[in-house]
């Protein structure tokens, strides 16, 4: 009795010792700590969660929330390049890991190595190995994951389909047939908003058409971008085109979920991010209220986007910027900013009860399909193609052109390097 | 004046060496850039290369786009000052609300308008009230174009346009000098225009492959937006240009018999031509350099309603292409220049002739 007493002591001595150090050095750490990212708006309240969590461990610390608005950080990352030439760089920043990350800023040698942070918090064994090899180069691993977002999802009202009497399309030629019956009821088939979710559509058909193994190739240089497969798949986005609304332009990614909400489109395709805004913001019960699909021709495919925060060189608030990223990286953080977010967790020990039954199946799905990496959300190809691929995207959706979408990738990617 | 040199005319140095080299791509942003010289390369690229086709489009936006506004803004402008001239009741009040979209920003008017022009909603909905359909209008996302032509013609129609100048000028001077403007204008412009019309496949390509542009009916919502921001500030300056006009000269015009539409026609007007010159000046610039009110009323990446401006913007800064954006700014810096430049030559003969 006394032996166990005096285990149960040591024990608790041994646990006080473990965390004083931490508890002191946390409140130690003053002044500010900017945070530069662009979630606001519906994606808001999942930062305010994290930035709670930091604020508890850190009530010295003064947090900036520099937040600049726009869908896929079409703002912010313009803001953010002027800051960095400037010489201003914001404490952390939100980037996308994979070539916006790496082709950009850790090419440009502008970032600090995480490596010793990801030793330290021992996260080399609880991020999957592909995703540190997507933020990681010979030289380091730049920037912590807090997400793993799915692109290629097609979203509907369960009871709408039911009404109209069409099935889940399975793949394009089955999407065409109920489109047809849609547009006669007088439905959009499916809903597009302004020009960047044009790309992101571009990424699920291109994805579709070619299969995942030449999607692949693309990216690594083996396939030319104006190769056949790749003008058959701008040949078969032009076609879904035809069954978009036509006041796409004028549109946020929001206005057209909403569209599929309110019944007056059936389909979308949308990150699955529009799953936390229908859950969160639209108060709807995922499976019942909205259902999901993998879009036409993807199943087996995973295609994947990772927000994250990176730390560059020359910040003023350095130690508060670390602190932070531990928070990002922790599975507190992780679990607690996940759920409202609308993603899944990019450590492989989360715990899944937390997360609503979409979130479920897109991490069962994370852990089986062949995962491939977006291209309208950074993954893919760097900034320089990027940008590029944004007016060659403009031009088509002009001029519907699909061989000469085609010639201008190709040109496209011999600049940027692919 | 050693400030101005350095702040104005340094950067402008500056950045037409930047649209000389090669500054962009990965490594970009490092803090040494590597940057290579190139001479002209950025500049043809954008006008005749694959991927410079909608930097095309949105300068012949902007061409259409300026011309429009030009034509909207004074002519409505004028139109207001020319009926608060009569004095009406309550013309203080009237002069306010029509002045008072000058004090918001492009992006607050982008914003009212934007809502105004939804497909959905704002003035397509109107005649609902009346019990009639809504509107189909697509002010912002329609896609049809009126006014096309191919780029790849586009020097066979920069020299028609050259000879059209050309005999408008003549036709201008016939009346002073008739010898003069036939051998310095007319004949050169007629035969121009002929040469063209013979052998211009001589003339080059510009493309390779077709290449349509024209005025997209899109930009029909901005144009309105800039035109109700913008009209109620030539209204001001015609309506203070009116003001200063004598009353006796008015009083002498009414007495010789003139109605007040002549009045206005023939007297009026012609006086207030430096008014006009510089509201053409004003507005130019402004429609060239038109940035916020396009991004909040649709968005980048639109081709329908892109600009120059934010064409610059987005290559520079999204794409990292340092020395294309730069070479697109020299090109709207040129282009501005053409409006301004006369018009300060104009301003110093007059002064020299004093």
């Amino acid at each position: 009795m006394k032996m166990s007493f005096a285990k149960i002591l040591v024990v608790l001595v041994a646990a006080l010792v473990l965390a004083a150090p931490q508890s002191v050095q946390a409140a130690d750490l003053k002044g500010d700590l900017e945070i530069f990212s662009w979630w606001a708006g519906d994606e808001g309240p999942a930062l305010a969660a994290l930035v709670e969590i930091y604020k508890k461990q850190n009530p010295g610390v003064n947090v900036i929330n520099a937040t600049v608005t726009g869908g896929s950080g079409v703002n912010a990352k313009a803001v953010l390049k002027t800051r960095m030439l400037g010489g201003e760089p914001p404490d952390s920043f939100q980037v996308h890991a994979g070539q916006e990350l790496i082709g950009t800023w850790v090419k440009s040698d502008r970032m600090e190595d995480l490596t010793p942070l990801f030793k330290e918090m021992g996260w080399m064994e609880v991020f999957p190995e592909g995703l540190i090899k997507l933020i990681g180069t010979d030289k380091g691993i730049w920037s912590v994951p807090v997400n793993i977002h799915r692109s290629n999802v097609m979203w509907y009202v369960p009871a709408n389909l039911q009404k109209w009497g069409v099935n889940v399309p399975q793949n394009w030629d089955e999407f065409f047939v109920a489109a047809d019956k849609l547009k006669a009821e007088g439905v959009v088939p499916l809903a597009l908003a302004q020009n960047w979710t044009a790309n992101h559509l571009w990424e699920s058909v291109a994805l579709a058409s070619m299969g995942g193994d030449k999607w692949d190739a693309l990216w690594s240089g083996k396939l030319a971008f104006d190769s056949p497969e790749v003008v058959k798949a701008w040949e078969l986005f032009g076609k879904v085109l035809s069954y978009t609304n036509t006041d796409a332009s004028s549109l946020s990614w929001q206005q057209a979920t909403d569209m599929v909400i309110n019944g007056k489109a059936a389909f979308n395709i949308m990150g699955d991010w529009a799953a936390g805004y229908m859950t969160v913001t639209k108060k709807l019960v995922p499976g019942e209220g909205y259902g999901w699909a993998a879009s036409p021709g993807t199943a087996g495919q995973f295609m994947f986007l990772a927000d994250s925060f990176c730390l560059p060189k020359g910040v003023k608030h350095r130690d508060n910027a670390i602190a932070w990223l531990k928070v990002l990286g922790s599975k507190e953080g992780s679990d607690t900013f996940n759920p409202i977010k609308g993603s899944i967790s990019a450590r492989i020990d989360s715990d899944l009860s937390k997360y609503n039954a979409y979130l479920q199946s897109a991490a069962s799905d994370f852990g089986k399909d062949h995962v491939v990496g977006s291209l309208a959300h950074g993954v893919a190809a760097n900034e320089t193609f990027m940008g590029g691929f944004a007016s060659v995207m403009e031009m088509f959706l002009k001029s519907k052109n699909p061989t000469a979408a085609a010639k201008a990738c190709a040109q496209l990617a011999k600049k940027a390097g692919i | 004046m050693i400030l101005i040199g350095i702040f104005v005319y340094g950067f402008i140095g500056e950045t037409i060496w930047t649209s000389m080299t090669d500054w962009g791509g990965t490594g970009a942003l490092a803090l040494e850039p590597q940057k290579n010289f190139v001479g002209l390369e950025n500049y043809v690229e954008l006008f005749t290369g694959f991927l410079g086709g909608n930097f095309r489009q949105d300068l012949v936006n902007a061409v259409y786009y300026s011309v429009m506004l030009l034509v909207g803004a004074i002519g409505l402008g004028m139109f207001i000052a020319i009926l608060l001239d009569q004095k009406p009741k309550g013309e203080d009040v009237f002069r306010t609300i029509f002045l008072y979209p000058m004090s918001l920003s492009f992006i607050v008017t982008g914003t009212i308008w934007r809502w105004l022009l939804a497909p959905q909603g704002g003035v397509n909905v109107l005649p609902t009230y009346l019990g009639m359909k809504p509107l189909t209008f697509e002010w912002l996302s329609s896609q049809s174009a009126i006014l096309v032509f191919n780029w790849q013609d586009i020097l066979r129609i920069m020299v028609y346009i050259a000879s059209f100048v050309l005999i408008m000028v003549g036709v201008f001077v016939l009346r002073k000098d008739v010898n003069r403007a036939m051998k310095r204008w007319l004949v050169p412009g007629i035969v121009l225009g002929v040469a063209v019309w013979l052998f211009g496949d001589v003339l080059p390509d510009a493309l390779f492959m077709e290449e349509d542009h024209g005025f997209n009916m899109a930009t029909l919502g901005i144009i309105m937006a800039t035109v109700w921001q913008y009209a109620g500030y030539t209204m001001a300056l015609y309506l203070a240009g009116f003001n200063g006009i004598s009353q006796d000269l008015r009083d002498a015009a009414m007495l010789d018999g003139a109605s007040q539409v002549g009045y206005y026609r023939f007297v009026a007007i012609p006086m207030l031509k430096p008014i006009t010159i510089s509201a053409v000046i004003i507005l130019s610039h402004i429609s060239l350099k038109m940035f916020d009110l396009v991004f909040a009323m649709t968005g980048p990446d639109n081709a329908e309603t892109g600009h120059p401006a934010l064409n610059m913007y987005l290559t520079t800064f999204r794409g990292n292409e340092f020395s294309k954006g730069a070479a697109i700014a020299i090109v709207l810096f040129l282009i501005a220049a053409m409006f301004i430049v006369p018009y300060l030559i104009g301003q110093y003969r007059q002064r020299g002739r004093r």
